[in-house]
């Protein structure tokens, strides 16, 4: 059983706990990790109570709730609303996915509210992604050919294009990169399961003639093969993506080429 | 602690000091980084212009994600098609309110458009015939002028919006674009001749006030959905770059012009995509009727959004909406091969799940119109150059200032846009005042110094909503104007009811005098930026409420049920709204419609009663 000391000023302490909400019909408690980079504190988590009947059914509705009506302060990202932009990414009862496709009903108990985990902390629940976006960047997201453009489109059959079915779906939210223990140890040099996955999405792309060398950049013990198939990251995409599987696809194509 | 500068006696300043201010000199400086922004940044880019770009959120996020249905083009993958037949529907859906020579740009341009973002790498779905591009039948798109059902939408299944702002956030970084990401833009910086200098920035993630000297500053902001209660737009849009230039003095066009669209979720209000209906889903109301045959005879559930919104808001009104209260109506794909839902349209079915809880293989959909696009916006030309009303000219250029995409008001939309005609708009005009830029700019350009204290005005307004300890939680004002422009201002209008609005609307305005904000925060403070966010939109809700009263006819999305005709004679011009920011009180003119093609290829299309 692995033991961990924490930094004296990471540990997490005991908040605020706000008032009730008055003449709420139901409520329900939310459990909310704070940290404020003025005050030079160490982070708490605060309790809140949520009026359920005045709020719509996803933790993001409640979280904005709370804003809205108990403490503006409370910081987080957002934006779609629909689990289609990936703003909203954060560790919602042990489990890292979107906050506004997360119904309050598939949770018992009291909502617990991480940011997700083993980033660095702006605020609040605001990570800092700019490492995870650097990651991104570095497996070169865009398509690259040789061949002479056509006038009109790149012909793709039907087949090849379902090829990209299950990759080209990744919303950059990184409930999977930031779930995986062997991001969490060595996100420095580990690109993570969503950059291999958007890797893969080019890769796999018949259009795409720069297979052999992103193949390449990736056939690195560190880039690639940390990625000791946990498998957090499957389980916890949110669009039911499978990044473990992208991985292995790849890690076979480096074994194919050789032989 | 901080002095306010309220009294005017003291600069703005935190604890004592002035706010630190860092600058930067580009040639061209882009705000916003959705569908159009980052066009116009790769194009900018292209022409050996030093470009920066800043966005609110991180790139991807911005809500050109959330397009599903498609992007038109009259390519002619599916049958025979031709760009006037676009050209036409267009102007039609527009309801002749459409500047002819930017629709004749945009529609002759798409093609070519479409087929840069395939090379570009978008995965769109593909025909099975002979692996060209997949395109579906949209609202209001039809072959030979009506005649036929035009299949012109291009599609990535249902997520087109998805896969076009990833590929062109791909191409943006094989561009090496320099981003200045959540970075808030707070105001315009105008010189005494009216010429935009750039604008005044505040980097969320440390506090810092970043100031862009620019020759050419490019609006691309989005629209303003927020303003009202329920609508299919994410929270983040809140038309800042709008309220800028109002700011700045200058008016935006067509503001009455709200788009609700037919296929909204009841209570959550997320989209449906009209490719739904594309794929042949029909609405249905509570006697199990498909009632867009009785509105629309020829097109049916595939008329114009205003036309198909319009007439569920009749079916409901008349009684026969579905549900306990009677308040929405069906949608039905059940009757679709399973196969081909989930290959054509897996987002949808997904947020049918989540958000209604329905299978939609075996139940229909609860859907409302809801808002979903605003017409309206800064008036531009073909180039994306913004433009205003000077000494009775009214294509005068503002020198340095462009707008695109939904910010924008080209008029290709006119008072009603077509479904799959923003996405082409975006990157036809992205890429239109990019060239523009590389036509009249020099890069590197020498640019005179900027004005004294302009970062007067955006510290002023920073530090005062900061510091803002009045009475009103913003998100109860917010809350409040929300809910005048969903009564007040809805898809059915009449004088009595824009007049209620406009009184309580502008009593919603004075209330910002009494704003609090609790986070004093300089760092990522959500509190202030919702607060500023509300108070560019209730800047645009005044306009949008004092335009609607003021147009007294019945003109693609603006139905007044009190001047139910369109009025040619008196009405077919664009209206353009100042707002007085002292008094909130907002004038009006008028520009002219162009009533003329940009090319001799095609001839001015006569206006004529529409029906679908």
């Amino acid at each position: 059983m692995v033991q961990f000391t924490l930094p004296k000023n990471s540990k997490v302490a005991e908040g605020k706990t706000w008032p009730h909400p008055a003449k709420a019909k139901s409520e329900r408690e939310f459990r909310i990790y704070r940290w404020n980079p003025d005050d030079g504190r160490n982070p708490r988590v605060d309790t809140y109570y949520v009026d359920t009947g005045d709020c719509g059914p996803m933790v993001l509705d409640a979280l904005i709730w709370i804003k809205n009506n108990v403490d503006t302060t409370l910081t987080f990202r957002r934006s779609c609303r629909e689990g289609i932009c990936g703003s909203c990414s954060m560790n919602i009862d042990g489990t890292n996915t979107l906050a506004c496709t997360k119904a309050m009903s598939e949770i018992s108990g009291a909502v617990r509210i991480y940011p997700l985990p083993h980033m660095a902390v702006v605020k609040d629940l605001v990570p800092d992604l700019t490492n995870f976006y650097a990651q991104h960047a570095s497996i070169q997201p865009w398509l690259q050919t040789v061949s002479p453009t056509p006038r009109k489109e790149w012909r793709q059959s039907h087949e090849d294009r379902q090829k990209l079915d299950g990759l080209y779906e990744c919303i950059l939210c990184a409930c999977c990169s930031t779930s995986c223990p062997s991001y969490w140890w060595n996100s420095e040099r580990y690109l993570g399961p969503a950059a291999l996955l958007q890797a893969l999405r080019f890769i796999a792309d018949s259009r795409d003639e720069a297979t052999g060398q992103r193949l390449d950049n990736l056939e690195d013990p560190f880039r690639l093969y940390r990625c000791h198939t946990i498998m957090n990251c499957a389980k916890a995409c949110p669009k039911h993506l499978n990044p473990a599987k992208a991985i292995a696809e790849i890690k076979r194509m480096l074994v194919e080429r050789r032989v | 602690m901080a002095e306010s500068g309220k009294d005017g006696s003291a600069a703005p300043a935190i604890d004592g000091r002035a706010y630190p201010i860092e600058d930067h000199v580009y040639d061209v400086v882009v705000i916003g980084a959705g569908g159009a922004g980052l066009r116009a940044v790769v194009g900018c880019s292209e022409a050996g212009l030093r470009t920066a770009c800043i966005t609110k959120v991180f790139p991807t996020r911005s809500h050109t994600v959330a397009a599903q249905g498609g992007i038109a083009a009259a390519l002619g993958n599916m049958g025979e098609d031709d760009w006037r037949w676009h050209m036409y529907d267009t102007v039609k859906g527009s309801d002749w309110l459409g500047d002819q020579d930017a629709i004749e740009y945009m529609c002759r341009s798409a093609p070519e458009a479409v087929y840069e973002l395939e090379h570009w790498g978008l995965p769109f779905s593909r025909r099975e015939e002979d692996g060209k591009i997949y395109q579906r039948p949209f609202g209001g798109m039809t072959t030979h002028y009506g005649k036929g059902t035009a299949q012109r939408t291009c599609a990535a299944a249902d997520r087109t919006g998805h896969a076009m702002l990833h590929t062109m956030y791909g191409q943006a970084l094989r561009h090496s674009t320099e981003f200045f990401i959540e970075y808030f833009a707070i105001d315009l910086i105008m010189d005494d001749e009216g010429r935009c200098r750039g604008v005044v920035a505040l980097n969320l993630d440390d506090g810092t006030i970043h100031r862009f000297a620019a020759q050419m500053t490019i609006l691309a902001t989005g629209g303003y959905g927020r303003a009202y209660a329920s609508c299919t737009g994410a929270h983040t849009q809140t038309g800042d770059g709008n309220a800028m230039v109002l700011r700045a003095g200058l008016p935006l066009q067509d503001m009455e012009f709200v788009q609700f669209h037919p296929t909204g979720i009841y209570g959550a209000g997320v989209l449906i995509t009209e490719g739904a209906r594309g794929e042949g889903a029909y609405l249905v109301n509570s006697s199990g009727e498909r009632f867009m045959e009785r509105y629309a005879p020829s097109a049916k559930d595939l008329a114009s959004r205003d036309v198909v919104s319009r007439a569920m808001t009749i079916e409901i009104r008349e009684g026969r909406g579905v549900g306990p209260k009677k308040d929405h109506i069906f949608l039905h794909l059940d009757h679709l091969d399973p196969e081909i839902l989930a290959e054509r349209l897996p987002g949808i079915t997904e947020s049918a799940r989540i958000f209604a809880g329905v299978d939609l293989t075996r139940d229909p959909v609860p859907i409302v119109p809801t808002v979903h696009y605003n017409m309206g916006g800064i008036a531009t030309n073909y180039h994306g150059e913004a433009l205003t009303k000077k000494t009775g000219n009214p294509d005068t250029v503002i020198p340095g200032l462009m707008a695109l995409g939904e910010a924008a008001c080209v008029s290709v939309h006119g008072a009603n846009r077509l479904g799959s005609n923003s996405l082409i708009d975006l990157v036809v005009f992205g890429r239109a005042a990019a060239q523009r830029c590389a036509e009249i700019l020099t890069p590197s350009d020498k640019q005179p110094d900027l004005p004294k204290d302009s970062a007067e005005r955006p510290l002023s307004r920073l530090d005062k909503f900061r510091n803002a300890s009045g009475g009103t939680p913003t998100a109860r004002l917010r809350d409040k104007m929300q809910h005048v422009m969903q009564n007040n201002c809805a898809v059915f209008r009449t004088g009595e009811v824009l007049e209620e609005g406009s009184k309580l609307i502008h009593q919603v305005y004075d209330g910002v005098a009494d704003l609090r904000v609790s986070d004093r925060s300089l760092i990522w403070n959500s509190d202030l930026v919702e607060t500023m966010e509300f108070a560019n939109l209730i800047e645009q809700a005044v306009v949008t409420m004092d335009s609607a009263v003021n147009r007294t006819e019945s003109r693609g999305a603006h139905a007044r049920e009190d001047f139910p005709d369109r009025d040619d004679q008196n009405w077919m011009k664009h209206t353009l709204s100042w707002l007085d920011h002292a008094t909130g009180r907002v004038s009006i003119d008028y520009r002219p419609v162009h009533t003329y093609t940009l090319t001799n290829d095609v001839s001015y299309i006569e206006p004529k009663k529409r029906v679908y």
